[in-house]
């Protein structure tokens, strides 16, 4: 399985778990800013850890802090691997700009229809810089 | 349609100062936004000074460093300490000490030291119809709906960018067209002794959040105007289930006089029609401890207190003494006539701890508790306790967390969706 995604924001190309998310998240009070565990108690993919991980997101929900909890797990280097995403959220991504202009590595972000978003669960995926993403052999 | 920036904008945009990185921030999400230009500010409202780790500490004297200032009125939400001294906050060094540079950072950038959550009780209101940037959900959820004023869902650092730029993405809830109503949510078919009592707004608007998403809807069926209180409450429980930036209410919010003037004359995509069950399943759904047999705390005050709340607290202790405390959290504008009226000490006489400045779900406040059981008023503190704090949460009205927190065990009076 291999298809090319848009670049919301550019940034490191790179491999990881994928974690699909079958539940829209609140990054603030719902993503544990320290580990990058979901902490969120009510999120069916709760106790899961996002660091590293290839992170295909159905949606956000909640606090405007998202970006905050994103800026503070590429500073402590818990961010996932990639983000992928339905459609761009600015709330989150923002997260990612402003990581940018403080001159840190941050992961990408790409966009990917829903419907494909099952077909990565369970397995390793590479990121590529111009936005393709594969399962690795 | 690509951004166009004006040669103004570029120039500032080129720059090496932190009124570039500002610009650049701005610019940078525009695009991400699919804005085509951006539109001058009247006002912002500030989240982005709560700690949250260090990275936002160092974004903000990165901008300090870099000479910038805030160019429109600019309110701050909470922070992390309770500058005011009121409550013990367990945040410890370093964290402590980064905390508290940030929200000076945030001061040195020309911030108003309002550290509230509702700065629209704290004197920022800015005009129906003016376009503003503001951060922290039920604020933009309350500007928008109840003010009238337009502003997107701005997050921590936007918020910013836009103050020190005095400019935003000229997008969503901006655009006049994207203000309509293309949903209807019905509460006609709930009792009127629901509709008029307390639990009613975080009840109804928890559920609003879940079943509307990000989509404008209009509540149809409400008899009289709630209150500005309940307003802020069935919002705050919106924002935090749902992506809710505006919501009218037909009759109430001044964006809908009537139902059909904010559908536009179109049919709405969807109606949806609350019934009893619904509504009593989503205040079940408020609630994550099942049947416990004590509480350890109650926590009211998210949104911040209004003095009118402050009222009806101090009148439901009415001088008895708590088992366990009440956490109040509310900002320095509702403090100061607490304190110049005697009615600070009467409160904690009684129990309860008033939090200033920020509050329990945002930095650790309430003691660690295995197990522990936080009962509460609030639709917003009800969906992030649990995750914030560890407690389980049981959710009632303002009357029952009160009754409770003098036996230290849960009662309830039912009131029937």
């Amino acid at each position: 399985m291999s298809a090319m995604a848009e670049i919301l924001v550019p940034g490191q190309a790179g491999e990881g778990e994928a974690l699909v998310l079958t539940a829209p998240i609140s990054f603030w009070g719902g993503v544990d800013p320290k580990t990058g565990r979901i902490a969120d108690v009510r999120h069916p993919q709760h106790g899961q850890n996002l660091a590293g991980r290839v992170l295909f997101l159905p949606g956000t929900i909640g606090s405007s802090s998202a970006s905050a909890v994103l800026l503070e797990l590429v500073h402590n280097c818990h961010a996932p691997a990639a983000i992928v995403l339905h459609e761009p959220d600015a709330i989150l991504l923002l997260g990612l700009i402003v990581a940018r202009e403080m001159g840190w590595e941050t992961p990408m972000a790409l966009r990917l229809g829903r419907d494909v978003f099952e077909t990565y669960r369970g397995s390793t995926v590479t990121v590529a810089g111009d936005g393709a993403l594969a399962i690795a052999d | 349609m690509s951004l166009a920036l004006s040669p103004d904008e570029q120039a500032i945009a080129s720059g090496k100062d932190g009124a570039a990185m500002a610009m650049r921030i701005v610019a940078d999400s525009a695009r991400l936004l699919g804005a085509p230009r951006l539109i001058p500010i009247a006002s912002a409202h500030i989240d982005g000074a709560l700690y949250h780790g260090d990275s936002g500490t160092l974004f903000a004297e990165k901008l300090v460093e870099g000479g910038a200032r805030v160019c429109v009125r600019s309110t701050l939400n909470v922070g992390a300490l309770d500058l005011m001294g009121c409550s013990r906050i367990r945040l410890e060094e370093p964290a402590r000490g980064m905390a508290r540079r940030m929200m000076e950072a945030y001061r040195k950038l020309g911030c108003e030291q309002s550290w509230t959550c509702a700065p629209y009780q704290a004197g920022h209101r800015p005009a129906l119809g003016s376009d503003v940037a503001w951060g922290e959900s039920n604020a933009v959820v309350f500007c928008n709906s109840v003010l009238g004023a337009r502003t997107n869902r701005y997050g921590d650092f936007l918020d910013i960018a836009c103050a020190i730029s005095g400019r935003a993405p000229d997008y969503g809830l901006h655009r006049t067209e994207n203000r309509r109503a293309r949903l209807v949510f019905d509460v006609a078919g709930l009792s009127a002794p629901f509709l008029g009592s307390e639990i009613a707004w975080p009840v109804l608007g928890s559920l609003y959040g879940r079943e509307v998403g990000n989509t404008v809807g209009v509540v149809i069926g409400v008899p009289s105007h709630p209150g500005e209180d309940a307003l802020k409450a069935f919002g705050a429980a919106a924002a935090s289930s749902g992506a809710v930036g505006l919501f009218h209410i037909a009759g109430v919010t001044p964006e809908a006089p009537d139902a059909e003037i904010i559908l536009a004359g179109a049919a709405p995509e969807t109606v949806i029609r609350v019934t009893p069950e619904m509504a009593a399943r989503a205040r079940a759904g408020l609630s994550t401890a099942t049947r416990p047999k004590a509480i350890d705390a109650v926590a009211i005050g998210s949104p911040h207190l209004s003095l009118a709340e402050f009222d009806m607290l101090e009148r439901l202790i009415g001088g008895r003494r708590l088992s366990v405390p009440v956490y109040a959290c509310t900002g320095r504008h509702v403090l100061s006539s607490l304190e110049q009226t005697g009615r600070r000490k009467r409160l904690e006489a009684s129990g309860v701890i008033i939090v200033a400045d920020t509050c329990v779900v945002v930095t650790p406040i309430m003691p660690e508790l295995e197990g522990g059981i936080l009962m509460t008023n609030s639709g917003k503190f009800a969906h992030y306790a649990p995750g914030n704090t560890g407690y389980a949460v049981l959710y009632g009205s303002l009357t029952d967390c009160v009754e409770s927190a003098v036996l230290g065990k849960p009662t309830f009076t039912d009131i029937a969706a």
